[in-house]
Order: structure tokens, then C-alpha cells, then sequence
């Protein structure tokens, strides 16, 4: 709680995990993860479904709490057993399923749990910090007191991701951030990322899109069944990463390309 | 300013209407959406007094509105904390009894035990905040359902009114008390009730300027003065002419002014503060509100909590209507009435909508069919049936309603 007091010098390490597990009953869905996030640095994680970015994302937000293992944030080891404690410590996520109350109009979601003046809620400040932030974001909302359950997939995820920068996090959490938007707002996304990276804050994106990954991630770790399988940096090549991801230099992506490059060559120009 | 859109307004696809035809066609938009507000309360209202009032003249007669004004704030008190629960998509069906449990505590403490009247209220209170929070934590940490843990409560509390009260089965509250006169006699002094008469319309323009103030130095769009204007004088005028008619009998009584000071004070909670944003939130989605850092478990706890105390406080007041404890007292249709009033008013069973409102108007609506009823001397069961009927209407137009919001993207 206290680690909210000083921005972390830009380098060093706000966030570190030594051999955290996580088991749901028989299913092991992460083991030893070691996973270390330094101050204005993009990590991505990267792995095929069922590799457990978004448990590893979970259990960062204080959703689930790890079986096994240590969290160290800012230097010191934390437990985070609540959303709310990740919050307050100054991790902020944008989740996969986004966690927005559909009844709820875009400024009631941008601040919810997080009111300006909670016994006189100032509306109309918070009005205007959201028009302000959604426009930072190139979002396209129509109107902020509509309820959310009239916004596309698209707007949504702008109103989450607009939400997680709200409380001015130390470190960003974002479950497949663009996988909805349009070619503008992830653009802007992207950006938005490396502003963010740039203030000196730590991000963490999952993101099955290799071109967005190497665009912005300083450091790409692969997880794979729950494990880690390496890290790479943004000038591995295309097949070393796949191969991480999917665990052999022989799998479907490569064969696929083989047999296109065959095709290619095969056919008579 | 007049050329350049105001921060809200920047986006050209968005109808916006300032003029008085574009917050009429807004309205109708809502309505067919399925964002019915307040509308059937208002339509059945007017319904049944007019079917009533064929019936037997006497119904829209001074004095027996002012009866059905006593009426309503006993089981109305009940059906603002039923409002909390429905709010999170929870329900307490035990109100009924917890009433009659209280109004037991003060027979019991007051006249028998001869403890002073104001202890004797606030152990019934606490006794309703306890039973609440007991609820709260079977749900919170045993995650039993509250249909059940109520439906237990029902039967539990019911076998504890009856075990305090005794053999007797019955205590007279002594007649010239201040409780009983409350109950029964205690009218608002006109001034006072034209006065009071007054004030929401004041606040409204008040409240609306300051906020027009605030919206126009931010760079916000605000509405139109005229609308705000006329608001306010419709509702001052609705409220002025509802006084005096009521003045024409007996005039407005106490407890119902206690009632509506209740509703004004939950409708600020649920508006206004984060408690009533976060309580909508919880309703809306749990788990989102559980990741925006909102603590869910207090959340459940003051909602329980609330609805105890609330029903607690219905119970005296319906011990002081009928200046009796009994054993009769919380029993009957006192559970189905503040529950319906609750839904009738328009707040929604699925939890995340409603307003603390909706209890007054519901309740409105539910003493008017009954005392209409018993004005035509129909029986009690026939009563039971027909506000059994209005009660699935109510649902039906709440489900309907409701789909017709999530095909409109309305939530």
C-alpha cells in the first residue's frame, strides 16, 4: 500500500514472480513461473490457448491466488488477495472478458469502485475526465451516459482499457487489448502503450497477434502448458517464436508455410 | 461556445434533442426500448381510481385518502428495504415476519417489561440489523441462497414473535401514547405540509442551476433552462394540489411524511454516493464490481442489513397503527405486499435496476386496490386474489420489459 508513495526509477524492477503455481483441483495451469517486469518495459506473453497468459494476468489482479510461490512488487513480498489490494498497489488490468457492469452508464464503469467524492459523487468532474481520457484513446463513444450494454465489442474494450489508466497504475495488465478494435484504435493502443511505456510505467500484454507483439514488446515470454519456454526479444525470428509458442520446430505453422512455399514453387510462373 | 460542439457533443452520429418535442420523442424512444421508468405505476393509478371511484365515490373522498396514507408508510417503510436486496438480484422473504417480530419487542419490553419506549424501539432495530447481518454472513461465507436463508427466517422469526409474546397472544398498546397517536392521529400542520410541499420543486431548480453552472465551465452541454423550469413547476403544482386536496379531510399524515423523508434519504444512498453506485454494480455484475476493487461482501452485509431494520421499523410503525402487539401482526399478505410494491414500482427482480421510489408509488398502488377492495366490502380472499393477479402483471411487464432492454442494447 505504501509502494504508492514514488514512481520507480526508469530499469528497475517493480514486479518479480519466483516459481508461482496455480492449480485448479487436478489441472495444473501454471508451474514455477518466474516472470520479472521492469520500470518502462513492454513484456508480452505469448502461448497457444490453454497456456495460461490469463491465469498468470489473474493471479497478477488478485482474481485467484496462486497455490505456490512468491510476488515480489516494488521489492518487497506482497499478497495479493483481493482485486482491491492489486488496485490500491497500483496494478491495473484490462481483462479478456473486460469486467464491465452493463447497467452501468461509461462514466459509472470508467470509476466504479473509484468515485470522485463518494458521499456527493461529482458527476460532472467525472464527466469530464472521461471525455478527456476516451479522447486520449481516439475513442468513439457517443455519448458517456448511455449504459454500456448499447456499446459494441469494439467501444467496450476502449472503455475498459480507458479504466485501467484511470487510477494511475504503476504497472498495466492488458488481456488481449486490440483482439475487438478497429484498425485506428489499435493503432492507437499501440501508442498508447508505448506512452505509457514511456512515462515509466511496466506493461504486460497478451496478444495472440505476433505483428503487435514485436511492434511494441521489449521482451516476449513464452509460456507454454503452463510453464515457462523461453524469453526472446522483438528480433527473433517469426519460426523461433512460433516454435516456442507451440513447442517444436515441426508443427502446424511451419507445415503450412512449407506447403505454401511448395505450392508457390511448384506452379509454373 | 456556439460554434465550436461542447465536449459531449463532438460526436455526429448522436441525435440530440433540446426542444421540448425532442424530450417528448426521447421519451417514447425509451419506452418502446422497454425503459419503462415509472410509467406503469402512474397508468395503474390512474386506472384504478377511476374504476374505483365508479365503484364507490367514497374511495377519492379527503379522508380516505388520508387513511390509505397511514396505510401505506407501515408496509412502504418494509418495501424501501426490500428495494435494497432486489437491487442486488437478492430477495429477504422473511420482512414479514421480522415486522411482526418488532411490533412483538415493543408490546413485550414497553408495556409489559416497562422499559422506556425509545429503548424499546432501538433493541427492535438492532434486533433487525442482527437478524440482516446473520443473513449477510450465511450468504457471504456459506453461500447459501438468501431465497432460503429467508424462507428458514421466515418460519424461525414467525416461532420467535410467538414464543415472546406468550399465551396472551395479544398486548394493547395504551391508547393515549405518543407511538399510538403517531399511528393514528398525528397530522403534519398545513403550513408546515405546503411548505414542505414546496421544497423539491426548489431543489430541483437549485440543483439543476448549480449543475448547469458546473457542466457550462467544464465544457459540458446542459439541458435547456426551460425544461428544468417546467419540470419543477409541473411537480410543485401536482404536489401543492395533492396537499390541499388532502387538507380538504384530515391533512397529511406524519408517518407518511416520516415514510418519504425515508424514500428521499435511500434515494440519495442510491444515487448520489458510491454505496448506491456500487450497490447498482454488484446487481449489474458481481464479478466485474469484485475486480473494480469494490468490496462485495459489505456490500451484501449493508443491503441485508438495511432491509432488516427497515422491515424492523415497519413492524412498530404497524404496532403503533393498530395500537396493538399481536400475533396476527407481520403475518397475512404484510411479506407479498411490500415485495410486490417493490417490483410494481419498478424494480427489477434480476437485480442492477430500481429506485428507492419505486417503493412509494408500488406501495400506492397495492393499499389503493386493497382499500378500494374492502371499500366494496369484498372479502379478504377475494382481496388476496386480485392483488395476487396485479402482482404477476407486474412481473410480466418487469420480464418483458427487460427483454425488450437487452434486445434494444439497454442492459
Amino acid at each position: 500500500m505504501q509502494a504508492r508513495e514514488r514512481l520507480p526509477a526508469k530499469g528497475e524492477r517493480i514486479l518479480s514472480l519466483r516459481g508461482v503455481s496455480k492449480r485448479f483441483g487436478a489441472v495444473s495451469a501454471l508451474t514455477d513461473i518466474e516472470l520479472d517486469v521492469h520500470a518502462g518495459e513492454v513484456v508480452a506473453l505469448v502461448g497457444d490457448n490453454g497456456a495460461g497468459k490469463s491465469t498468470l494476468v489473474k493471479v497478477l489482479a488478485g482474481v485467484h491466488q496462486p497455490t505456490e510461490g512468491a510476488i515480489e512488487y516494488m521489492g518487497r513480498p506482497v499478497t495479493l488477495d483481493t482485486p482491491a489490494t492489486a488496485l490500491e498497489m497500483g496494478i491495473a488490468t484490462v481483462f479478456q472478458d473486460l469486467a464491465l457492469c452493463e447497467n452501468l452508464d461509461v462514466v459509472a464503469n470508467l470509476f466504479l469502485g473509484h468515485e470522485l467524492s463518494p458521499w456527493r459523487l461529482d458527476e460532472v468532474q467525472m464527466e469530464v475526465r472521461a471525455w478527456t481520457l476516451l479522447k486520449e484513446l481516439a475513442a468513439r463513444i457517443p455519448s458517456v451516459r448511455e449504459p454500456v450494454a448499447s456499446l459494441s465489442g469494439g467501444q467496450r474494450q476502449t472503455v475498459a482499457i480507458a479504466r485501467s489508466l484511470l487510477l494511475d497504475p504503476r504497472i498495466i495488465m492488458l488481456d488481449e487489448p486490440t483482439a475487438a478494435l478497429g484498425v485506428a484504435q489499435t493503432a492507437e493502443v499501440l501508442n498508447l502503450i508505448e506512452r505509457v511505456r514511456d512515462r515509466g510505467l511496466g506493461v504486460i500484454i497478451i496478444s495472440h497477434n505476433m505483428e503487435d507483439v514485436r511492434a511494441v514488446a521489449d521482451r516476449i515470454v513464452v509460456l507454454r502448458l503452463g510453464r515457462n519456454n523461453g524469453v526472446f526479444t522483438r528480433e527473433t525470428s517469426h519460426q523461433d517464436l512460433v516454435a516456442a509458442i507451440t513447442g517444436a520446430a515441426e508443427n502446424s505453422v511451419s507445415r503450412r508455410q512449407d506447403r505454401l512455399a511448395a505450392e508457390a514453387g511448384g506452379t509454373p510462373a | 461556445m456556439t460554434n465550436k460542439p461542447t465536449l459531449d457533443r463532438a460526436d455526429a452520429r448522436v441525435r440530440h434533442d433540446d426542444s421540448l418535442k425532442g424530450a417528448l420523442k426521447d421519451f417514447t424512444d425509451r419506452l418502446r426500448s422497454g425503459d419503462l421508468g415509472m410509467l406503469p405505476v402512474i397508468v395503474s393509478l390512474i386506472l384504478i381510481s377511476t374504476v374505483f371511484s365508479m365503484l364507490n365515490p367514497v374511495f377519492l373522498a379527503p379522508n380516505n385518502l388520508v387513511n390509505l396514507l397511514f396505510d401505506c408508510a407501515t408496509v412502504g417503510v418494509i418495501s424501501l428495504g426490500i428495494v435494497c436486496v432486489l437491487m442486488l438480484g437478492e430477495i429477504d422473504l422473511s420482512v414479514g415476519s421480522m415486522s411482526g417480530l418488532a411490533s412483538a419487542m415493543i408490546g413485550v419490553l414497553w408495556v409489559n417489561a416497562g422499559v422506556s419506549l425509545p429503548l424499546a424501539i432501538l433493541a427492535a432495530l438492532a434486533t433487525g440489523a442482527l437478524i440482516g447481518a446473520v443473513y449477510a454472513i450465511l450468504y457471504n461465507r456459506l453461500g447459501m441462497p438468501s431465497f432460503v436463508s429467508t424462507l428458514s427466517g421466515l418460519l424461525a422469526i414467525l416461532g420467535l414473535q410467538l414464543y415472546i409474546l406468550g399465551p396472551t397472544g395479544s398486548i394493547n398498546l395504551p391508547f393515549a401514547s405518543p407511538l399510538v397517536g403517531f399511528g393514528q392521529l398525528w397530522i403534519l400542520p398545513a403550513w408546515l405540509s405546503y411548505l414542505l410541499g414546496l421544497l423539491p420543486g426548489a431543489v430541483m431548480v437549485w440543483v439543476g442551476l448549480s449543475v448547469m453552472k458546473q457542466r457550462q465551465a467544464a465544457g459540458l452541454s446542459s439541458q435547456p433552462l426551460t425544461r428544468l423550469v417546467l419540470k419543477a413547476a409541473a411537480l410543485t403544482v401536482a404536489l401543492e394540489g395533492a396537499i390541499y386536496y388532502l387538507h380538504l379531510g384530515r391533512g397529511v399524515p406524519m408517518m407518511f411524511g416520516l415514510f418519504v423523508l425515508l424514500a428521499v434519504i435511500l434515494n440519495y444512498g442510491l444515487t448520489r454516493t458510491q454505496w448506491g453506485r456500487s450497490m447498482f454494480a454488484v446487481g449489474g455484475n458481481k464479478e466485474a464490481a469484485r475486480r473494480s476493487g469494490i468490496n462485495v461482501r459489505r456490500i451484501y452485509l449493508s443491503a441485508f442489513m438495511l432491509c432488516s431494520t427497515l422491515a424492523a421499523l415497519g413492524g412498530i410503525l404497524s404496532a403503533s397503527r393498530l395500537a396493538s402487539s399481536s400475533q396476527q401482526a407481520g403475518t397475512g399478505d404484510v411479506n407479498l405486499n411490500a415485495i410486490a410494491a417493490a417490483v410494481i414500482g419498478g424494480t427489477s427482480l434480476f437485480g442492477g435496476r430500481g429506485s428507492a421510489w419505486s417503493a412509494v408509488l408500488g406501495i400506492i398502488v397495492i393499499q389503493a386496490i386493497s382499500n378500494g377492495l374492502t371499500l366494496l366490502n369484498l372479502s379478504s380472499s377475494l382481496r388476496y386474489m386480485i392483488t395476487g393477479g396485479v402482482l404477476a402483471v407486474a412481473v410480466i411487464v418487469d420480464s418483458l420489459a427487460r427483454q425488450s432492454r437487452v434486445s434494444h442494447g439497454r442492459g
